[in-house]
């Protein structure tokens, strides 16, 4: 079939919106139907999911769990950036560091921060520092990972040219080093925070009595109101995505859209 | 100026030994060379080999063997030679990025200890930062100036390169051509005495290459610069240099000197400018029946 010759940007875009669009559509009316077809009455339909929603936000219950979710993660991710980014830099850029280094982090990294839940209610108890905990330990390692990627990784080139131009070791690191690593820092700063926005739903599911992995427990263990729980997953799933996108802005900047294949 | 006993006792060495015991006559013709360097060379090498280790014992690779040259102050020379004998490697020594086995290089009389931002290096890959716009690209060499001067300078060599009206583009959304430009002016911003060029255009179209070498004259004339400039291309040597220095194939020394003593701007297709490029295809051993623009 013979493509039109001209596309106008404005369909483009109309067109790149309304694809995603229509597969949600899709998927909401499968939903429906599978749950109409399959006679449950436990398992809620898109609209009972909705109205669950409207009921938590009426009471306040949403926006309290949404922000105690945010709360803990935006805590645990700080402290992960604040020591991930430092660290890796500084790994990346010694090579007896790295060589000293890697092996424990590489020994760390697979352990599931799932894994370190009884160790996190044993030394933190039930507050809010053991989910705090856990998503500083779930995100700290992929942050620290691609920062000494970033740096180990570095065209030699810009670092040449900076020694010719005859700069001081602290400007050497600000002015050249980090500027080259900031945009593979920043993908693993992406990376890190959808892994934390996951653990976070899980550790609240054991340690604490708020947030939105708390409401999918206390809903189904109060009532089996698996509306509710539905309408935490679909807020989970929003918000990873909101999340995402506004980290994905990062990557627009002109100081690091070098370093991103063009698209 | 320096005195000959001055010299030596700043240069000891087993290579200088070496060539003492040799024959009293190298001595003294070397004690000479570096007296007159001091006044008038830009670039004086002396000696210089170099062997980079191979991965096992045995397998090291000589690229430089005992390589001796000289650039006046203000020349503009070209190191030309075929691929992979070691032109880089010379221009990295003399730039003070690697150290010689053996041999010395001085630069303003001075022994050279790694780089230095009075000797500006245009890299082969394109050194520009990719994370700052061409203006501060342009003034990254002057930092310690006052903001007025930094302006002033930072327009002067974007006007000069011709590069105005693109202050805040990014490289990326540069040509490869217009990138060498911002190095370029980069390298000029920073007011170096010496600008080192490993094969800044080779990236280039045919056309802008052209373009970019008749440029390079021009901002050569005007800015009075010592340059030291790379290429594998014989056509490119003899557009741009004053002298061109013939490197041998691994490991390399200067197999022979080749004065281009024509007046700028050149003719590309006067019988002189041929003979000069037909005399450097003769001395690196290639028929010219191949073709009358081949490049090594
Ligand atoms: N760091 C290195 N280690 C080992 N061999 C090298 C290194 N750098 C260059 N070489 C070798 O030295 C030779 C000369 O390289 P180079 O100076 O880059 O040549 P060119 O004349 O093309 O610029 C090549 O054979 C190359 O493989
Ligand atoms: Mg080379």
């Amino acid at each position: 079939m013979p493509r039109p010759a001209l596309r106008t940007a404005h369909a483009t875009t109309l067109l790149s919106f309304a694809l995603p669009v229509g597969v949600g559509v899709m998927f909401l009316l499968g939903w429906h139907a599978a749950v109409r077809i399959s006679g449950s009455d436990l398992f809620p339909t898109p609209v009972e999911v909705g109205r669950g929603l409207l009921e938590l936000a009426r009471q306040g219950l949403l926006l309290k769990y949404v922000v105690a979710s945010l709360f803990r993660v935006s805590w645990g991710f700080a402290l992960a950036v604040a020591v991930g980014v430092p660290a890796g830099l500084l790994l990346g850029w010694y090579s007896r560091g790295f060589q000293a280094f890697n092996p424990m982090i590489q020994i760390f990294r697979p352990i599931s921060p799932i894994a370190w839940i009884p160790v996190a209610i044993l030394w933190f108890g039930v507050t809010d520092a053991a989910p705090i905990f856990l998503i500083f330990l779930a995100s700290v390692f992929p942050i620290t990972v691609s920062s000494i990627a970033a740096v180990q990784n570095m065209q030699p080139v810009y670092l040449r040219a900076a020694q010719n131009f005859g700069l001081s070791r602290g400007e050497l690191f600000r002015q050249v080093i980090l500027r080259a690593s900031l945009p593979q820092i920043i993908t693993g700063i992406r990376i890190a925070l959808g892994v934390a926005w996951l653990v976070v739903v899980a550790a609240e599911m054991i340690a604490v009595n708020s947030g939105l992995g708390y409401l999918i427990i206390d809903a189904r263990n109060a009532g089996k109101r698996y509306d509710l729980v539905v309408a935490g997953m679909v807020m989970i799933g929003v918000i990873g995505l909101v999340l995402d996108l506004l980290v994905r802005q990062l990557e627009k900047f002109d100081e690091v859209r070098w370093g991103y294949a063009r698209r | 100026m320096m005195e000959p006993g001055n010299v030596q006792r700043s240069t000891p060495n087993v290579q200088r030994s070496n060539a003492e015991g040799a024959s009293s006559l190298d001595v003294g013709r070397w004690t000479l060379d570096v007296e007159r360097s001091s006044e008038r060379a830009a670039i004086f090498i002396r000696d210089v080999s170099l062997t980079f280790p191979g991965k096992r014992l045995g397998d090291e690779i000589a690229v430089l063997d005992h390589v001796s040259a000289r650039v006046a102050k203000g020349e503009f020379v070209c190191l030309v030679g075929p691929s992979g004998c070691g032109k880089s490697t010379l221009l990295n020594i003399v730039g003070g990025f690697l150290t010689a086995s053996s041999g010395e290089v001085l630069v303003e009389g001075q022994p050279v200890h790694g780089p230095d931002p009075r000797r500006i290096f245009v890299f082969q890959e394109n050194g520009v930062f990719p994370w700052l716009n061409v203006r501060d690209n342009v003034g990254f060499g002057l930092r310690g100036k006052s903001k007025e001067e930094r302006e002033k300078t930072i327009a002067h060599y974007i006007a000069m390169v011709g590069l105005t009206g693109f202050e805040d583009a990014y490289p990326r959304e540069l040509s490869g051509g217009m990138r060498q430009r911002v190095e370029i002016a980069r390298a000029l911003a920073a007011n170096p005495d010496i600008i080192y060029m490993d094969e800044p255009f080779g990236a280039l179209d045919f056309i802008t290459r052209l373009k970019m070498r008749a440029d390079l004259v021009r901002i050569w004339q005007a800015e009075k610069k010592t340059i030291l400039f790379v290429t594998h291309d014989i056509e490119e040597a003899v557009q741009l240099a004053d002298r061109v220095l013939i490197m041998s194939k691994r490991p390399a020394t200067i197999q022979q000197v080749v004065e281009i003593d024509l007046a700028r701007p050149r003719d590309l297709d006067s019988p002189r400018y041929l003979e000069k490029r037909d005399e450097i295809f003769r001395i690196m051993g290639m028929s010219l029946r191949v073709g009358e623009t081949l490049s090594v």
